[in-house]
């Protein structure tokens, strides 16, 4: 393979890895606060992309604002998701929220197509944030850069936040012990509404950034990407924000790299990502960084 | 004692008799359009218990059903269609050599299909099932969605994405619903069995299940297996029913309909399902006026929605797991033992007026 | 001198750089009443947990009678015939009082599930024994009235009496009873006594009790072993382990009858 293609792909899983990373935090965050898998986490994704979408095309709004009132949207969506569809059964048994989370999504994909129509539709990417740069022979979109470095902002920001903030601590202690939290006058719904609300601002930044750097949307477009994320942070220890940064890296780097180097195997492409997942969950389910929790018996 | 379980035994052949009469007279009666939907509930009926005994009896979650009905269709189709048929419809690469001249009549390939996506259950079980709840879920999603990859790319066996067409088509009441009533009269053998016992026990309380020596792991895998064995049956007459086959078919859409019918008829009751599956197909039908366009009363036009079925049935998930999680029968099944109860305490007033 | 039913050979457990229980050595020897008590946190249930499979020790061995059952899996460590309850009563609770204990029958059994299926006469007649002993085992301990009701249903005397009893359908050599007062009144745990002894002697049991109740230790235990942090700290009969200045240290001198 020649070094510009190489660079190419190398450029492409950084930030494919960058928007997994995006993600996974978010699916990462809410999994080690309730102990639940958030199926509606990734079509966050698509709203966000949608609303984006009409806010500049529709309503001719300039992208920062239509961008800003996409995440702003999301993320209350993804608040009230929380409040309406998994609150309220906080105290029933776990596959029960679990059906509702499946609920919600297939009521989001369900609902964009309805609304908005099956067909994808090509995302408007701003010029000013869009552009070829050349460097020698390679050229490169301006989302290379731009990409990781919003997302490591983004990483750097929810690290402090919850390494450093009386929020972030009252996050670790609630998803560490539930209920030994709770009794220590820690406003648990506080702090998980919280934490959704910074999961659900990610997923609209992602969200926003992935029909840029592949500017195609489509009601399901969540779907796939929401799956491998999911894989991304149990691949870097569910529960840990580190984990899913790096589980988010790895899985894009080695998604682009291994069709790269084996094109023969593109049709497969999104097989990866389960196989990844299944081999993990058989050999180290703590995943990279993750800690194993013992059952009281 | 016995003398209940006699009148129990004379009631349930006289049930199937009844129903056997019904299924005579449709055949020979009903459109063709209701014997579609009749059949197509039967599938979901099978599709339904056989989740219900892996979801709902032994709380396994569970989302790979449709993986394995996939497996089951194209076993039954590349069983069943003709040579002729296959010369033409694989014409990016030509079947698999092995297959290319066999055909088989329909009953042998439906039971084939079953016990292919059996061994496919086994296969996946035995890893998956290592894991807790949601990560079970995740891990057979993502199970069913590679077999749908491999499914789309082998296309010397399956013909990719392209799917396969011209499989025998077959219509009769008979066929459907002859099988369904079969399954159900098997699963409900095996949840009154000890079996059944042992799986609810491991759904109700899996440590003290393992304490009282139920293997635990071996009785998943094996209520897996046979949730995977029916799903490749309701697959077979799938395939039989539309008469082609293709991947996009066994997406998620597929999964989520019959969680719903689980949810609805009640996670752990047999009877419930039952209801429910043809509930929901009949729904499902029902619906379709919502995706067309609509006349009102000649002055307006209320143009279709289409998507708006899956809307409907997603929110109605949300409302059946949020408000009525029992669904329609809880754990309660259809019992003789009710009925007989209630005659016998009125006999008992009437006697005593 | 009769061979010894469980031996623990200096076993340990630890979890995440906790030492759980610290090399700890006991042998239980047949028809004994075995007592193993100690402040809360003691790790007693643990002990419990490594020696019926659900963790696996550390560092030692697990013997019951001359076998090596450490570590292995907690359905066949039943199998060979070690039984438990638990320390928060786990009854199925979609069950009812028969169903309860006839789980504990499956492991028991030799046929299979396609003879189940097809209803053939030599499951119907495994089913049948099962069913009448198990209702005799109701009948023994008085729960026969309530065999069609669910579980859960019943009062918590009878639900923690229903535990032990699902525990014996397993027809067990060695029994395990996590705290089977705990929540009983005087007059309970008098009967409790008088019932575990009774089962004791009718089933030929071994019993090994966890208990916070001195009244039940005291009275009908041959021997007890003393747990504090993890580490066997006495041994001995009643009245020694009463008159144990290590032991009344250890709880702080609350040697008396719980509430």
């Amino acid at each position: 393979m020649s070094m510009d293609i190489f660079l190419q792909n190398v450029a492409n899983s950084i930030t494919l890895g960058s928007l997994y990373a995006l993600i996974a935090i978010g699916y990462t965050m809410v999994y080690g606060i309730i102990r639940l898998i958030n199926f509606a986490h990734a079509d966050l994704l698509m709203v966000a992309a949608y609303i984006a979408f009409y806010g500049i095309l529709i309503f001719t709004l300039p992208w920062y604002w239509a961008f800003i009132l996409a995440i702003v949207l999301t993320t209350l969506l993804g608040v009230s998701i929380e409040k309406v569809a998994y609150r309220p059964l906080r105290n029933s048994p776990r596959i029960s929220v679990l059906i509702s989370a499946i609920g919600v999504s297939f009521l989001l994909q369900n609902v964009a197509i309805v609304v908005i129509g099956a067909r994808p539709k090509p995302f408007p990417r701003p010029e000013q944030l869009v552009w070829n740069i050349k460097v020698g022979e390679i050229s490169f979109l301006s989302l290379t850069i731009l990409i990781p470095i919003i997302t490591f902002i983004l990483l750097i920001l929810v690290m402090f936040i919850v390494k450093r903030t009386k929020m972030g601590i009252a996050m670790r202690a609630v998803s560490r012990d539930f209920e030994t939290s709770s009794l220590m006058s820690v406003d648990v719904n506080k702090v998980i509404s919280t934490t959704f609300v910074i999961g659900s601002a990610l997923a609209g930044v992602g969200g926003i950034m992935w029909s840029m750097q592949y500017p195609q949307v489509d009601p399901l477009m969540g779907l796939f990407p929401g799956i491998k994320c999911f894989i991304a942070a149990v691949m870097g220890g569910i529960g840990s924000i580190p984990g899913a940064m790096i589980g988010g890296f790895v899985l894009g780097i080695c998604e682009i790299m291994i069709v790269a180097f084996l094109p023969g195997l593109s049709g497969y492409r999104d097989a990866f990502a389960f196989v990844i997942l299944i081999l993990i969950l058989l050999f180290r389910p703590g995943g990279i960084l993750g800690e194993s929790t013992v059952e009281k018996v | 004692m016995d003398d209940r379980k006699n009148i129990k035994f004379i009631l349930n052949i006289v049930l199937l008799l009844i129903i056997g009469i019904f299924l005579w007279w449709g055949q020979d009666n009903l459109s063709a359009f209701y014997i579609r939907i009749l059949n197509l509930s039967a599938i979901f009926a099978i599709l339904g218990i056989s989740m219900n005994l892996v979801l709902g009896f032994t709380g396994m979650f569970s989302l790979g059903h449709s993986g394995f009905m996939c497996i089951g269709a194209y076993v039954a189709a590349i069983l069943t269609m003709s040579p002729a048929s296959k010369e033409i419809i694989y014409f990016m690469e030509p079947i698999v050599p092995v297959l290319a001249k066999v055909q088989w009549p329909i009953l042998p390939a439906i039971i084939a299909a079953g016990i292919v996506a059996a061994i496919f259950g086994f296969l996946i079980g035995i890893p998956a099932l290592r894991l807790r709840d949601d990560y079970l879920a995740i891990a057979t999603l993502g199970f069913a969605e590679i077999i749908r990859i491999v499914v789309t790319n082998t296309i010397s066996i399956t013909n990719g994405s392209l799917g396969l067409k011209n499989i025998p088509s077959v219509k009769s009441l008979w066929v459907y619903w002859g099988i369904a009533i079969i399954t159900i009269i098997i699963l409900k053998k095996i949840i009154n069995s000890n079996w059944g016992y042992a799986f609810k026990a491991i759904r109700d309380n899996e440590i003290a299940a393992e304490a009282m020596g139920v293997n635990i792991f071996s009785h998943k895998v094996l209520s897996f297996t046979i949730g995977a064995f029916f799903a490749g049956i309701a697959g077979a007459l799938m395939a039989f029913l539309i008469t082609s086959v293709d991947p996009t078919m066994f997406r998620f859409t597929f999964t989520f309909q019959i969680l719903l019918i689980v949810v609805l008829g009640g996670m752990g009751s047999l009877t419930g399902s039952v209801i429910s599956a043809v509930i929901i197909t009949i729904l499902m039908e029902v619906l379709r006026v919502v995706e067309q366009p609509f006349d009102l009363f000649g002055l307006l036009q209320i143009p279709g929605l289409p998507g708006m079925r899956m809307v409907i049935f997603a929110i109605g998930l949300l409302l059946v797991i949020l408000f009525y999680r029992q669904g329609l029968m809880g754990t309660r099944e259809f019992n003789w033992d009710y009925l007989l109860d209630k005659i016998h305490s009125f006999k008992k007033r009437g006697a005593s007026m | 001198m009769k061979e010894a039913v469980l031996t623990t050979d200096h076993i340990s457990m630890e979890f995440g750089g906790l030492r759980a229980v610290s090399d700890l050595h006991m042998q239980i020897y047949p028809d004994e009443i075995i007592g193993l008590i100690g402040p809360n946190g003691a790790g007693k249930t643990t002990v419990f947990n490594m020696i019926t499979g659900v963790y696996k020790p550390v560092e030692g061995q697990i013997y019951f009678g001359n076998q090596n059952i450490t570590g292995l899996n907690p359905a066949k460590i039943t199998k060979m015939g070690i039984a438990r309850t638990f320390q928060n009563i786990r009854l199925f609770n979609s069950m009812t009082v028969l169903e309860n204990v006839m789980i504990s029958k499956h492991l028991r059994r030799k046929t299979n599930i396609v003879e189940a299926i097809l209803g053939l006469p030599k499951y119907n007649r495994e089913r049948q024994e099962h069913y009448q002993a198990c209702m005799e085992l109701l009948k023994k301990v008085q729960l026969d009235d309530v065999s069609h009701e669910m579980a859960t249903s019943l009062p918590y005397g009878k639900q923690r009496r229903l535990e032990i009893v699902r525990a014996l359908a397993t027809e067990p050599e060695l029994l395990l009873l996590d705290e089977p007062a705990a929540g009983m009144n005087p007059n309970e745990s008098q009967e409790l006594m008088e019932f575990i002894t009774r089962i004791k002697e009718e089933f030929n049991l071994t019993v090994l009790m966890i208990e916070h109740h001195m009244e039940v230790i005291m009275g009908i235990c041959k021997r007890i072993y003393v747990l504090d942090y993890g580490v066997n700290i006495a041994e001995g009969s009643p009245r020694e382990i009463q008159s144990d200045q290590k032991v009344i240290e250890a709880y702080l001198g609350a040697v008396d009858t719980d509430a």
